[in-house]
């Protein structure tokens, strides 16, 4: 939001490109996010967002270009190791674990912050069993927060969809990232979902001082809570800048209007 | 050099017989999307019914149509009260289901005809023919060869022909095919129909050389890797899969058999596929899948 | 109305992550262990022990191993049986070379052979799935049945091929009169249910079930895909090594390759569908129908043709048939099996005697 003081650059991605076959999803681009920052990507349908968090978070590898997160500089990265560096995310066609409840959900988040072995697991006695209530109870923090708690016992597969979008923010939320990818997360949602989504958003961003990255369709919602904003078109970064910046940049508006070139010009002048 | 050839052709003959029963799964996986574990079940069943017949002592060409007519009234069956119910389910489950269409067969097929072996003679001459110093059994080459019609007729079919076309549509999206039109019932019986009339040709050729018993059904189970090596939708890769399988098994066992110790036919295929699968986890032929998060 | 939880607050989460969070379901747990352990052997029958109730408990135990890797961790085998022939030839030779070794550790060591065996087998599942996997497995399957038949090694070189399970001997006490075997596997088979119910509630049982759902979100939110498939396979493949020396050493008596063939990695399989995947109950459920059922049906079979002559083998195959006929209603009824009828029925029971 405005006013707020930039921290020091977290994500740095540079020149990335990335193709499948014939189809180019990016075109070496380059931006940045400060720690503590809000930035969304937007663009038209196909520019590439989708394909852009897949490279940060190391489910896709670019065929050119680096990403510099938290000092450290690489093309590729498993994404395991992402999700280990603080990396945490969610997806367009909710990724839920659709046969374990909400709570169970969630605590997968923690997988990665779970240490004891097998064994005491298996006794679930002394250190497991401690490990495992401390863990609820963090769990149990974010479910709070989210206000989801009272469907944390039912199977994720049976909520409404509204929901399912919380739970697997609940779940990215729980690994306590540095750094967190949404993935058009307020799709398919009604006024009032957008409100509480954007207010969980805002929150987390204040309170546990998450950097977070959003691909967003909603003018509306990019406007209200982002810091910064990166226009991608045909996969080539086209602005870049804060909301009302790029709300009057006129590429932005001819990508997403579309603007006629010389040769239309001229058809309708004729035909004037 | 002579041996190796024959022993190469040979088994290339028998991978021909393998294929017939691939053929039987391809067709049923390319139209309805459903890997058919009955399939092996399916070829014991015609193979039984045939023998059992004859036994009883029908002609040949009544029992030929009888044992046709079961497995056409097999698959309208299985179609109304397995996979209209399981329709829009997880692959799994119509795979779990068709195991239980299994038990069902091959506990059917015994109970009725009983579990004796019975010899099957399709009068066809099993005396070898000599060609340029190498021995080829002429009931393997009439066998290739009905395999070989089988094969390019059933291609012909699903190239060329509207009906094939739309299988290949239905097999990818049930849903979709359904709220297009396409009357799912009426292809899934058709196929299944015709996936039985190919499991009667194979056991037919199969009960002839082996007799007809309850091991036919094992030998069914070698399809899979032949389906592993030539994917579960191509025609063409069943039969290059099942002259793999043929071939490498044969030969493995005549020259690898006497170092390790004999049989190993019963599970060098199945190692084979399995190192197939660790390179091409899609199989040679199949489409590759790809997975979108 | 003697289910209702009313009053039954859960204050602290310990007492939430429970395996019987209800009073009445932990009565019921003790009230059934106090059967199982000292009510049955006291009135059971010989024949009842040893012919229904340990075989129950040792196919129990392989559908609680084929659970772990199907049900939670979502990997398809169908080479069950082949584990189970590992840890029992296992076994025997570990009796047979290495007497001094007591009869638990044996057993112990049988199933972490087996275990060690299966993760090799499993190492394919990271690369392939679903039905590739399944045949996969066949590869084990096969493999080892050929491996014990042919290489005498194994069967100490005997003619004929099935060679004796060694007595059991605890401690200088002989475990082989009925009611001693049947507390023996019944406490073995309790104690590893309890561990398999414990890894369900914590980050294991989570893994295997996120990997089973969606691999690829799995690995993105740092569950470590590779081990977790292995140890599944390595679990799963323990109990069911557990289970096949069991199954030769407080069953059948003897050792054989054929006791672990395709016939019965499908017998697992089934138990394990139609009790219900990925649930302790429904590894026992499914058991004891399969144990039970057969039974059943000699009964109506003779009650409905009389003193007819039966022809051998007639039995087995019409159960054959009602297997495969019920397999498919359970898929189409109730695709999470037996387990999750108790599951509705107790639900409704929490109602009674009202309607909703």
């Amino acid at each position: 939001m405005q006013g707020k003081v930039p921290g020091p650059v977290l994500l740095e991605v540079r020149g990335v490109s990335l193709s499948f076959g014939g189809v180019h999803a990016l075109r070496s681009v380059d931006f940045h996010v400060h720690e503590g920052e809000v930035c969304a990507i937007i663009g038209p349908n196909g520019a590439g967002k989708s394909s852009l968090l897949n490279v940060i978070n190391g489910v896709y590898a670019p065929n050119a270009g680096s990403i510099t997160y938290a000092g450290e500089t690489r093309r590729a990265m498993r994404p395991h190791r992402a999700a280990e560096q603080g990396i945490a995310r969610t997806f367009q066609n909710i990724a839920l674990f659709k046969g374990m409840s909400v709570l169970d959900n969630v605590m997968t988040g923690r997988a990665l912050k779970m240490r004891r072995n097998v064994l005491w697991q298996a006794l679930y006695w002394g250190p497991a069993e401690r490990e495992e209530l401390e863990h609820r109870a963090r769990v149990e923090k974010i479910i709070d927060f989210l206000q989801i708690e009272h469907v944390r016992k039912t199977p994720v597969g049976r909520l409404p969809y509204g929901l399912q979008k919380r739970v697997e923010l609940a779940r990215a939320l729980a690994a306590e990232p540095r750094l967190l990818l949404l993935d058009e997360p307020m799709a398919g949602m009604n006024i009032e979902e957008k409100q509480d989504m954007c207010r969980f958003i805002l929150d987390a961003n204040d309170e546990l001082g998450v950097t977070v990255v959003l691909i967003e369709h909603d003018m509306a919602v990019v406007m209200d809570i982002a810091d910064r904003v990166v226009v991608l078109d045909y996969g080539r970064k086209i602005a870049d800048g804060s909301p009302a910046e790029v709300r009057a940049n006129p590429e932005v508006i001819a990508a997403y209007l579309g603007v006629p070139t010389a040769a239309d010009e001229r058809a309708l002048k004729e035909a004037s | 050099m002579a041996f190796f050839i024959e022993v190469l052709v040979g088994g290339l003959l028998a991978g021909v017989m393998y294929s017939l029963v691939a053929l039987g799964f391809v067709l049923i996986f390319k139209a309805s999307g459903v890997f058919n574990f009955a399939q092996g079940a399916m070829v014991l069943t015609a193979a039984t019914t045939y023998a059992g017949l004859i036994d009883m002592g029908w002609s040949g060409w009544a029992a030929f149509l009888a044992a046709l007519a079961v497995m056409i009234g097999f698959a309208l069956l299985t179609e109304r009260l397995v996979l209209r119910p399981l329709v829009n389910q997880p692959q799994i489950s119509l795979f779990m289901a068709t195991i239980g269409l299994t038990f069902v067969l091959e506990g059917a097929s015994q109970a009725v005809w009983g579990s004796v072996v019975r010899g099957l003679d399709l009068g066809i001459p099993d005396t070898p023919l000599e060609v340029k110093g190498v021995l080829i059994s002429k009931f393997d080459l009439v066998a290739s060869g009905t395999a070989g019609a089988l094969v390019i007729l059933l291609a012909s079919f699903f190239q060329w022909t509207r009906t094939g076309r739309a299988l290949r549509a239905v097999a990818d999206d049930h849903q979709a095919a359904l709220s297009v039109g396409i009357p799912l019932e009426r292809i899934w019986a058709l196929v299944w129909a015709a996936a039985g009339a190919v499991a009667l040709v194979t056991g037919l050729l199969w009960g002839s050389r082996l007799g007809v018993q309850f091991a036919l059904t094992q030998i069914a189970l070698k399809a899979l890797p032949v389906l592993i090596l030539g994917g579960f939708t191509s025609i063409a890769g069943a039969i290059v899969g099942g002259l793999m399988v043929g071939a490498s098994e044969k030969v493995a066992e005549v020259y690898l058999g006497p170092i390790i110790g004999g049989g190993i036919e019963n599970w060098f295929p199945y190692a084979l596929a399995l190192l197939f699968l660790l390179v091409r986890p899609d199989g040679l032929f199949g489409e590759k899948r790809i997975e979108r998060v | 109305m003697i289910y209702r939880e009313a009053g039954q607050f859960r204050t602290t989460y310990a007492a939430d992550q429970r395996i019987f969070p209800i009073l009445q379901d932990r009565v019921g747990m003790v009230l059934l262990l106090a059967v199982a352990f000292v009510v049955v052997p006291t009135f059971a029958s010989d024949y009842a022990l040893t012919a229904l109730l340990v075989p129950m408990l040792v196919l129990a135990l392989a559908a609680l191993g084929l659970n772990i890797l199907t049900g939670y961790a979502g990997q398809f085998s169908l080479g069950t049986a082949a584990f189970m022939s590992v840890g029992a030839f296992a076994a025997y030779n570990l009796q047979l070379r290495l007497p001094w070794i007591p009869l638990l550790v044996t057993f112990v060591l049988a199933g972490l052979i087996a275990a060690g065996v299966g993760m090799v087998f499993g190492l394919p599942s990271l690369r392939i799935k679903g039905f590739y996997l399944a045949v996969a497995t066949l590869a084990a399957q096969f493999f080892v049945d050929w491996l014990f038949t042919k290489v005498g090694w194994f069967s100490n070189y005997s003619s004929s091929g099935a060679i004796t399970a060694q007595p059991m001997v605890i401690a200088g006490i002989s475990m082989e009169t009925p009611v001693r075997r049947y507390l023996l596997v019944l406490s073995i088979v309790s104690l590893l249910a309890l561990v398999v119910k414990n890894l369900s509630r914590t980050r294991s049982g989570r893994s295997w079930m996120a990997v089973r759902d969606m691999d690829v979100a799995a690995e993105v939110i740092g569950i470590p895909i590779l081990r977790t498939k292995l140890l599944a396979f390595g679990l799963s493949s323990f109990y069911c090594g557990v289970a096949g020396a069991l199954w030769a050493f407080a069953y059948l008596g003897t050792v054989e390759p054929q006791a672990f063939d395709l016939q019965r990695s499908f017998q697992i399989l089934f138990m394990v569908i139609i009790g219900g995947l990925g649930t302790v109950m429904g590894a026992f459920l499914g058991a004891a129908f399969i144990t039970l059922f057969p039974l059943f049906l000699n009964w109506l079979f003779h009650a409905v043709v009389r003193g007819g002559e039966v022809r051998a083998g007639l039995l087995s195959q019409l159960e054959l048939v009602c297997f495969g006929a019920l397999i498919i209603v359970f898929l189409i009824v109730e695709p999470h099996g037996f387990a999750r009828l108790w599951q509705i029925t107790k639900e409704k029971l929490r109602l009674w005697p009202f309607p909703h």
